[in-house]
């Protein structure tokens, strides 16, 4: 029983902890693209991993102030989407698909080969960049705090009280813009481009604004997972995270504002809770060492993941909150 | 023809005129493909602690043995400027190795005649264009069924991948752990493919389509598929690359202008073998040409007669099953791993969007292309970011010409 306890507890931090931030920016970006704008970003961790990246290359490799760090990485981001969209947003969906997916796999080959050592630290990456940022909290960071039976370093505190703050933020902007003359064009975008064509719109600018406001939540995200860990590797960028905030935003209910971040926190505990369980029925015995080792437990998340996936499209698109008649199920 | 080593192989005992011991020995050649055998190199033999053993030349073989005391470990040194002229070490002058009891102990002293790198670039480049045109007919051997399934379905299978792996790993399985020969191992394969194929036609998509499932949500399942598959292959397969137990020691044939494994030969072989028959089918058979038709217009082929989801059915059932092939191909050139399939997934992407996405023909044509383009990018790019330039073409293409080589603008939106 202590040790459901101890899962429960477990979970309950990841699903506040930096993680829940990092995923729930990668899916405020993901609802603005896909849920609002229907577009299919599946590349959305490698804007995430120029976010880190910008902070890390910049401040250790580069000398440069955390901030200046911030800025690059946003910028990275920012060129990423239009050199993504420039050459897919004219195209069938799948299109774009294709090209983020390819993309998030390419940077992230590049960012470990041998050859990109000198900059990003290749497969060991870089660590050792955000003491400028854990030097702004106003408390004691070096000491551990108990919050609801869990156990919270100040600097961890810290990145998640700065991270909600700007996952409400974020939420704040994303809920201004749909309710703009601004979301309404690309909600209709999502629903016929060829109508919204007709009333005169460029829908080639509106979507790409969606890629690039979308892409810069992702780096956001990114940098706070970054500074959470402490480290930036390039190989924790693997793309099957995207599909994890895909799922978020899924469960959650697309093209709703808090439907992201509600899925991320939701779906972070689950997987955590999952996680943690099954590890101590591992090491207990009560799974046998043939059937499932520790070492699978990491891979079986994203097995849960897939299927979770699959499932919600099928028999709840519109996941918790959505409005199914809003969910884009067919687009061209 | 590209770099030679010195072979040390237990043959030195036959030769005459080197000493026949049942002790301990160390024994090598030292040959390069353009100068031939080398003779006349004086190898010395020391002890760790710096007192010499003996000290032999090679003799018109190349081959060199040195007996030993016993058994520990000896420091081998040549000198690099007996060599001839154009040929150079590879590594150092001097190598250690350990010798077991009663072992005679191969001695690899690498050299290097220059035919690889800086000096032989032309040949390279040859090499990796016959590299490049394996590779390609193999991406063009996977992306044959998912070319053929978007353009009968519509759907974008990015699990597509996972048919691949499941190939190899299946194959793995047979020949390693069941211990048949690779041969049957791969038919066995090509037939778990078709199943799973099958079963991935009559268990998600048609389901799916009578649902009336739009296409960006099917897109979607589909992702959610290829993860649950890929990472449960993962728990059951683990993480580590693992080689078939046949074929693997081959050594390359010389050709002229480019060298090739036997088993690469064949690999070769059996795609273009396999591609002409998928080209012949689709072009002669009544189901090849009920193929095509409902690639090109679905309404019009159903109202003409055509049971479009029994076409489906064997689109789904001869691509993953061609997949699956593709898999164990690339099993035996590259190792067999749980995320093999993911990572050509991309290049076949790149392949069929190059090609025109729905034509049969086109993903064979951009496949080629992709295969021959990563492997001689590694001319100028390092060789771990070759896939990266696959993924930088499709790019390019899709500003280019989105609608591919033999694609038709009306698909692309």
């Amino acid at each position: 029983m202590g040790e459901l306890f101890d899962a429960v507890a477990i979970a309950l931090k990841a699903g506040i902890g930096f993680q829940a931030i990092f995923f729930a920016l990668l899916a405020i970006g993901i609802n603005l693209q896909f849920g609002y704008t229907g577009l299919l970003n599946f590349g959305q961790i490698a804007f995430a991993m120029l976010g880190g990246f910008g902070i890390a290359v910049s401040v250790t490799q580069w000398g440069l102030n955390f901030w200046v760090g911030v800025v690059i990485g946003l910028l990275a981001a920012v060129v990423l989407a239009l050199l993504l969209g420039l050459p897919t947003l004219r195209l069938r969906a799948d299109y774009l698909a294709i090209a983020t997916i390819a993309a998030a796999e390419g940077l992230r080959l590049v960012f470990r080969s041998v050859s990109a050592t000198e900059i990003t630290g290749g497969t060991r990456g870089l660590a050792a960049f955000n003491r400028d940022f854990v030097a702004l909290a106003p408390w004691e960071t070096s000491k551990r705090y108990s919050i609801l039976g869990t156990s919270w370093s100040g600097a961890e505190l810290w990145v998640a009280l700065v991270g909600w703050t700007i996952v409400a933020l974020s939420c704040l902007l994303v809920w201004a813009l749909v309710r703009s003359p601004w979301g309404r064009v690309v909600k209709s975008v999502r629903e016929d481009e060829d109508a919204v064509r007709a009333l005169g719109k460029n829908v080639y600018v509106y979507k790409m604004q969606a890629l690039v406001l979308g892409g810069v939540f992702g780096a956001i995200g990114g940098m706070f997972y970054a500074v959470g860990t402490g480290s930036a590797i390039p190989d924790q960028y693997q793309n099957a995270n995207t599909f994890l905030a895909y799922a978020a935003v899924i469960l959650g209910g697309a093209a709703r504002v808090l439907g992201p971040v509600v899925g991320a926190v939701l779906l972070l505990f689950l997987i955590q809770f999952a996680d943690t369980l099954l590890r101590t029925l591992i090491s207990n015995g009560v799974i046998p060492e043939g059937l499932l080792t520790a070492t699978d437990v990491a891979a079986i998340r994203f097995v849960l993941v897939g299927l979770g996936l699959m499932l919600l499209l099928v028999f709840r698109p519109q996941g918790i909150f959505g409005d199914r008649r809003e969910v884009m199920l067919d687009a061209r | 023809m590209l770099l030679v080593l010195a072979f040390g192989l237990g043959l030195a005992a036959f030769t005459p005129g080197v000493a026949q011991a049942q002790g301990e020995a160390v024994t090598g050649t030292l040959q390069t493909s353009r100068s031939g055998p080398i003779e006349g190199i004086e190898v010395v033999v020391e002890s760790t602690d710096g007192e010499r053993i003996d000290a032999v030349e090679s003799d018109e073989d190349g081959r060199w043995s040195v007996d030993l005391p016993g058994p520990g470990e000896y420091v081998v040194s040549i000198n690099a400027d007996d060599l001839p002229e154009g040929v150079t070490l590879s590594g150092e002058e001097s190598r250690t190795v350990t010798v077991a009891e009663g072992r005679r102990q191969p001695v690899n002293l690498g050299l290097e005649d220059g035919s690889r790198g800086a000096g032989g670039g032309g040949v390279r480049a040859v090499q990796l264009l016959v590299d490049g045109l394996r590779f390609g007919l193999l991406i063009a051997m996977c992306a044959v069924g998912l070319s053929l399934i978007f353009g009968t379905t519509g759907l974008t299978n990015f699990a597509h991948g996972e048919l691949v792996t499941i190939g190899a790993v299946v194959a793995w399985y047979i020949n390693v752990e069941g211990g048949i020969s690779l041969i049957p191992a791969a038919l066995l394969a090509m037939v778990v493919g078709m199943g799973v194929g099958a079963l991935n036609e009559l268990g998600i998509w048609r389901p799916l389509r009578r649902r009336g499932t739009g296409l960006v949500a099917a897109l979607v399942v589909s992702i959610g598929l290829s993860l649950t598959l890929r990472y449960a292959i993962q728990i059951v397969y683990g993480g580590r690359s693992n080689p078939y137990v046949q074929y693997q020691s081959q050594r390359a044939v010389d050709y002229g202008l480019f060298n090739l494994t036997n088993r690469a030969l064949f690999s070769i072989i059996i795609s273009v073998v396999v591609l002409v028959l998928v080209a012949l089918m689709l072009q002669r058979t009544k189901i090849g040409k009920a193929m095509r038709a409902v690639a090109d217009n679905r309404d019009l082929a159903a109202s003409s007669g055509i049971d479009v989801n029994r076409v489906i059915m064997v689109v789904w059932m001869m691509g993953a099953g061609l997949a699956a092939l593709g898999g164990v191909l690339l099993g035996l050139s590259d190792q067999v791993q749980w995320d093999m399939g993911f990572r050509l997934l991309l290049l076949m992407f790149a392949g069929v969007t190059l090609g025109g996405l729905g034509t049969a023909y086109g993903a064979l044509v951009g496949s080629l292309v992709v295969g021959i383009f990563v492997q001689m990018s590694t001319l100028v790019i390092p060789d771990d970011m070759k896939y990266v330039g696959g993924l930088l073409l499709l790019i390019v293409i899709l500003v280019i010409r989105p609608q591919g080589i033999l694609g038709s603008r009306a698909r692309i939106g």
